[in-house]
């Protein structure tokens, strides 16, 4: 694994893994929505919103799983100095943010024919709310540093502290009271029907392998812009 | 006095904003991909 840690190496990988990763996920993705939007059966008391879950659950596990590899690639990178470890989190923070906003969209969707409101303000949509401020600080924090040339160890620091909202947003729903139902899916249980947990499996793997392929496509581009930046430095260094 | 709400438009709503949010992420990151490598190729050359 660690030799994979190697750029070179790590580009080799990423150039076929990369396509490889967004085509699959986007045919499993594709046949997921297909199937959650026209072959399930409406739900006996959400009706026909209940097929929003098929974006929905995916969406919001991959907001909290994003965080979890910036703030699992800073650790890395705090301990053993290993600047590939500071890419990846970056390459994690942009689809992090997209699907978190996409969770809180479609949630917010959801709830206006479930709930009756739009929004509220309970433990489990403020707390997603505050990751997607988190990734939006994460996001700007690091491209400062790396314009300004300060250590990378600054957003690595806040990737890890920002990691104290996931548990929160996890048992928000078990903590306080929330129009937000508990949690359906926990380790090795469900309490949804095989119906609709079938396609929401197949949901969960295509958009994970789409997450993966953007992860891999952000770091390439970072890697990219470095190495560029790096050569017309050297460049103008020897021009002098 | 209930509203009457079509639940197939919130689904179409989450499905295009789901949909398209995802596409358009994956185009613009495999783009910005793709005009970094050309920049680095472009700077090797120099």
């Amino acid at each position: 694994m660690h030799g994979f840690a190697n750029p070179k190496r790590f580009l080799a990988l990423a150039s076929w893994l990369t396509p490889l990763l967004l085509a699959s996920g986007l045919v499993l993705t594709a046949a997921a929505l297909f199937w959650g939007f026209s072959q399930v059966p409406p739900d006996r008391l959400m009706g026909e919103t209940v097929r929003i879950l098929f974006i929905h659950v995916p969406t919001a596990w991959l907001g909290m799983g994003g965080w979890t590899a910036i703030a699992v690639s800073s650790l890395v990178f705090l301990v053993w100095r290993h600047p590939l470890a500071a890419i990846a989190a970056r390459g994690a923070a942009v689809p992090g943010l997209v699907f978190t906003l996409i969770c809180l969209a479609t949630g917010s969707i959801w709830g206006r024919p479930t709930w009756g409101t739009w929004w509220v303000w309970d433990g489990r949509l403020t707390s997603m709310l505050v990751l997607a401020f988190l990734y939006v600080a994460y996001i700007a924090l690091a491209q400062s540093a790396e314009r300004e040339g300060v250590s990378a160890r600054i957003p690595a620091i806040f990737g890890l502290l920002g990691a104290v909202n996931i548990p929160i947003i996890n048992r928000s729903v078990v903590w306080w009271n929330s129009l937000h139902q508990p949690p359906s899916i926990t380790m090795g249980k469900s309490s949804i029907d095989g119906e609709f947990l079938a396609p929401l499996m197949v949901a969960v793997i295509g958009f994970s392998l789409i997450f993966g392929g953007v992860v891999l496509a952000r770091m390439r581009a970072l890697l990219a812009d470095i190495q560029a930046e790096a050569r017309l430095r050297r460049r103008a260094m020897e021009a002098d | 006095m209930r509203e009457a709400l079509d639940q197939w438009d919130f689904v179409y709503a989450a499905y295009a904003l789901g949909v398209g949010g995802t596409l358009a992420m994956m185009a613009w990151s495999w783009l910005a991909m793709k005009r970094a490598e050309a920049r680095r190729e472009k700077a090797r050359q120099r």
